[in-house]
């Protein structure tokens, strides 16, 4: 046990595909109810980055610290990691074959034994807290991608993660839908949740994140604050990156 | 009655037109055979040999009768069938190294028991299990007969199942997985209702032809359909027990057909 003051710590983290190295010694440390947003071009590792903390890919060397204990240890078993880390992802992933509710109390049911009737009900507050609670019994493929999305999130929340870590969720939907997705971010900071967002959206980043780390090539380039990274990004790559997309 | 738009007055004249130019033609072909095939040289031989209907009368009750068993053969084996090519295809899809072997197995399986003719295992097994001498009711062709056909068809059903495991996106393992569900509960619960929900129609064809290769049993003993026409054939020196069989299994395989086409149609317009 060390690394007990910050909830989440990278160090040295390194992931390769082959001969490519998608995140190159990544060091961050993530206290707890912080909103971190990582920003970067595609490629840059960050949907790589935010899969290794939730053990989905294994990562060739370095240590990712929960809480002070090291969970990504060569064979640990990643199941009990990853009902603390929650995860949602670009293309929602909802179980096309189950309702909302059926999507929602899956995991609850299975992993965390919970009742049937307790799953149900702490779904229904938290659909009810992103206006989706008439929707409970819908199947996937019947709502909007804004929709879809929020049931994601609600999904992951109701295995009542510490750590939520969000994969470009808005790059999927139509413009019109990206704000209500941002709201339920929002909710979340608000209730002190920690966050990891990877976004494409400069612009939300800026208003809620308390630092921004720009990725480029596997590697983290520049952390800073929104304020400083907007205005006077230290990287020239980071400057051409901003230019590029503001 | 309402003015119809020019398209759909033009949309209509062209589908009354091909009514008729199908129509005709069906009635040409029809009218053409009606007159060239009594003709043949043979026709009457024929006609008293195949399509002779005193003796359809006389035996289609005791046919039916018979079909029974092809009835009951095949429900029984229906279901061990689905069990079975359930187990196979998820063996083929362990990844556990120490369940290697499962997995060897599961390959081997399939491939011997596609790649033999039906026949020839309903043959091997029919006769030979038999031959060791058993004691009733373990000598019974009806249980040897359902086991050839269980081998030969869960081997199929495994490899559409198992495709259809494949054929569900990674994302949706992801998905599971990140949520902290075990790998067996992710099969259960995310993979294969998916999988099994897109291969039915693929399945229905197999149920189709399974309803048919019940008649292969007639080789070995039991007395079905098949078997039972060919008592009559060689009672009456005469065919037509032959069509009398090929009408009832026509009633049961036409209609699954159709079904099982509704279903591919119905998934297709849907989209999973």
């Amino acid at each position: 046990m060390r690394n007990v003051t910050h909830k989440l710590i990278l160090e040295d983290l390194t992931c390769r595909f082959d001969d490519l190295t998608v995140c190159d010694g990544i060091n961050l440390s993530v206290d707890s109810g912080e909103m971190i947003c990582l920003i970067g071009a595609s490629g840059s590792g960050k949907s790589t980055l935010l899969r290794c903390i939730n053990l989905l890919e294994p990562i060739d060397s370095g240590h990712i610290w929960l809480d002070g204990e090291d969970i990504a240890i060569p064979g640990l078993d990643p199941k009990p990691y990853r009902k603390r880390i929650g995860i949602v992802f670009q293309s929602f992933n909802l179980f096309p074959h189950m309702s909302v509710m059926q999507n929602i109390c899956l995991a609850p049911k299975r992993v965390l034994n919970a009742s049937v009737a307790d799953t149900k009900a702490k779904a229904l507050e938290l659909l009810e807290k992103f206006g989706l609670q008439d929707k409970a019994n819908e199947y996937p493929d019947r709502l909007s991608g804004g929709q879809q999305q929020r049931v994601a999130i609600v999904r992951a929340l109701a295995m009542q993660p510490e750590i939520m870590l969000l994969d470009e969720i808005t790059s999927a939907l139509d413009p019109e839908l990206v704000g209500e997705v941002l709201e339920v971010v929002k909710a979340l900071k608000e209730q002190d949740m920690t966050i990891v967002l990877a976004t494409h959206e400069m612009s939300f980043a800026r208003e809620v994140a308390d630092r921004v780390c720009f990725l480029d090539g596997g590697k983290i380039l520049e952390t800073a604050t929104p304020e400083e990274m907007f205005t006077n990004p230290r990287e020239a790559r980071t400057r051409e990156f901003l230019h590029r997309i503001l | 009655m309402s003015q119809l738009s020019p398209r759909k007055r033009y949309e209509q004249q062209e589908r009354r037109r091909s009514l008729l130019i199908a129509t005709v033609s069906l009635l040409a072909v029809c009218a053409t055979l009606y007159y060239l095939v009594p003709k043949a040289p043979g026709w009457e031989s024929v006609k008293r040999s195949f399509f002779n209907w005193p003796i359809l009368e006389k035996t289609f009750p005791t046919l039916l009768k018979a079909f029974l068993w092809d009835i009951a053969i095949f429900a029984w084996s229906l279901p061990l069938i689905m069990v079975l090519a359930l187990i196979i295809a998820l063996c083929r899809n362990v990844r556990t190294p120490a369940l290697f072997p499962l997995r060897v197995f599961g390959a081997l399986y399939t491939d011997i028991f596609r790649g033999v003719p039906t026949i020839l295992l309903v043959y091997l097994i029919g006769f030979g299990i038999p031959g060791l001498g058993l004691a009733r009711p373990w000598n019974s062709p009806y249980l040897w007969g359902t086991v050839a056909l269980v081998l030969t068809y869960s081997a199929y059903v495994a490899e559409v199942l198992r495709s259809g495991i494949e054929s569900v996106h990674k994302s949706q393992r992801s998905a599971s997985e990140s949520l902290g569900l075990t790998e067996a509960d992710t099969m259960r619960f995310v993979i294969l209702p998916q999988a099994i929900r897109r291969q039915v129609p693929a399945m229905m064809n197999f149920v189709i032809a399974l309803q048919k290769d019940v008649a292969l049993l007639s080789f070995i003993g039991p007395v079905e359909l098949l078997r039972q026409a060919n008592v009559y054939k060689s009672l009456m020196a005469n065919f037509t027990p032959y069509i009398g069989a090929a009408i009832i299994f026509l009633c049961v395989t036409i209609p699954a057909t159709r079904y099982a086409d509704y279903l591919l149609a119905q998934q297709r317009s849907v989209r999973t």
